[in-house]
């Protein structure tokens, strides 16, 4: 089984700890080898950063992946906008020997040397590769009776050139890992839309992100989930705190429950709900908190 | 050259070919940004087309880069990508949102775009982890390095208030 280093990027050691917490405790109960990867910094976010300045996105997307280059593992991201800068910019670096050549005299300051010896991974793909949704069945101690709505998430996926996940219209990958877990997917409108928050908008011109995330808000209520479940932390944070954002710019009472994947494989897992951090998320829907409790007890 | 006549010089330097464009407006038509915040993607590529001014265009900062446009041009256009090259151009100019700059402060300052907060250490106590993270933020040497790498690059002068 592949080497990994966990790379925790900014979200989630930053907002949503209870992610951290849990991917680590799910990847012990799955036997995956992976270690901190220390002194990491912000990967750097694709939206913004790669569009402000290519070789400074170049950077320090590789001495991230130089770190984990010396401990000889593979980068594990557990966030879409990490994986799109590390595997994006690990790609561009091995493909292109110019970048990586002007990418090593930056480096060079600080001691450091990309060499192109390791890979980026992303939680989702991993599994579903490494692991697979059939053998991941026979980990689950406790399955889940709730209905999602699953969000993947664009940088997951596309651009599909990069990231060899097959079609990024009506994908099942990530489907299929979601009711390994007992969970039902449940299909909504524009389920492939994105969130609203990439590319700079969410900190730029948040009441057109907000629009956007009313939009599919409205159309996961429709579908009527008991929480939506996704695998980025950025994503995460539109769901969660842009939800009451939302219920303020538009007059709505939205209250749906966000979970990272980590944290629902962490329930079919039988890792208690106290470990998840779901208590500590902007959205507070007790009756969610209450059935997964029950779920966790086995009383339902 | 004037500014926008330099949008089409960058965007053929990094092998981007927008002008097999036949306007069927599929990008737009699939721009998540386009039916919520009136972002109209094929008209800043016309406009760039044209040499029309772009850089200053708020309009190129609604773009979420969810690559939807990207995969379904039936031309093949990389559209997403043409768009990150513009909006490089344009902060290279000066043209950058003032919410945008901050983002890049906090990287330049503690190495992560989104830092650390009180709140958050607690909650990390909380749940009985590290209440520092072991990033950049748990060890001076890395975020000096991340500093200096930072500045080797020039991004505090190409960030900074102009």
């Amino acid at each position: 089984m592949t080497k990994l280093s966990l790379f925790l990027g900014c979200i989630v050691p930053n907002r949503y700890p209870g992610i951290e917490n849990v991917t680590k405790l799910c990847l012990e109960k799955l036997d995956l080898d992976a270690v901190d990867l220390p002194g990491a910094s912000c990967c750097p976010a694709p939206g913004v950063f790669k569009s402000f300045d290519k070789g400074t996105w170049l950077s320090l997307a590789a001495r991230n992946v130089v770190i984990s280059e010396k401990m000889e593992r593979d980068v594990l991201t557990i966030c879409n906008g990490c994986y799109a800068s590390l595997a994006d910019a690990n790609i561009e670096l091995k493909s292109d020997p110019e970048m990586k050549a002007q990418t090593n005299m930056c480096l060079k300051g600080i001691g450091m040397e990309y060499q192109g010896t390791v890979e980026v991974r992303h939680i989702i793909e991993l599994l579903y590769e490494e692991i697979g949704p059939e053998k991941l069945k026979s980990y689950v101690t406790t399955p889940l009776d709730l209905k999602v709505a699953l969000h993947y998430g664009c940088h997951l996926i596309k651009p599909t050139k990069e990231r060899k996940l097959g079609n990024s219209e009506n994908p099942t990958f990530f489907d299929e890992l979601v009711e390994a877990t007992g969970a039902e997917s449940v299909d909504y409108t524009d389920k492939m839309m994105c969130c609203g928050a990439g590319g700079g908008v969410r900190s730029g011109h948040i009441e057109e992100s907000l629009e956007m995330l009313e939009h599919k808000l409205a159309c996961i209520q429709r579908a009527g989930v008991d929480c939506i479940v996704n695998a980025c932390p950025f994503c995460h944070l539109q769901f969660d705190k842009g939800q009451l954002a939302v219920n303020e710019k538009f007059g709505t009472d939205y209250s749906i429950p966000v979970l990272h994947y980590s944290q629902l494989l962490a329930l079919a897992l039988g890792i208690s709900p106290d470990k998840l951090g779901i208590e500590q998320n902007a959205v507070q829907n007790l009756e969610f908190l209450a059935k997964v409790y029950e779920i966790n007890a086995g009383i339902r | 050259m004037s500014y926008d006549e330099e949008v089409l010089e960058v965007l053929k330097a990094a092998g981007l070919d927008i002008l097999s464009c036949m306007h069927c407006g599929t990008c737009t038509g699939s721009c998540p940004s386009g039916r919520h915040a009136g972002l109209n993607t094929r008209r800043i590529l016309r406009d760039a087309r044209k040499n029309r001014p772009v850089l200053e265009d708020k309009d190129l900062w609604l773009c979420t880069t969810c690559y939807t446009c990207q995969e379904r041009c039936p031309r093949g256009i990389k559209i997403t990508d043409a768009l990150l090259e513009i909006r490089r151009l344009a902060v290279r100019k000066g043209f950058m949102l003032p919410e945008h700059r901050r983002v890049s402060e906090m990287v330049l300052e503690y190495g992560h775009a989104v830092p650390l907060d009180e709140e958050t250490r607690k909650k990390r106590e909380e749940l009985g982890l590290d209440p520092l993270p072991n990033t950049a933020q748990h060890s001076p040497e890395a975020l000096e390095q991340v500093r200096a790498l930072l500045r080797t690059c020039r991004f505090d002068e190409l960030t900074a208030e102009k």
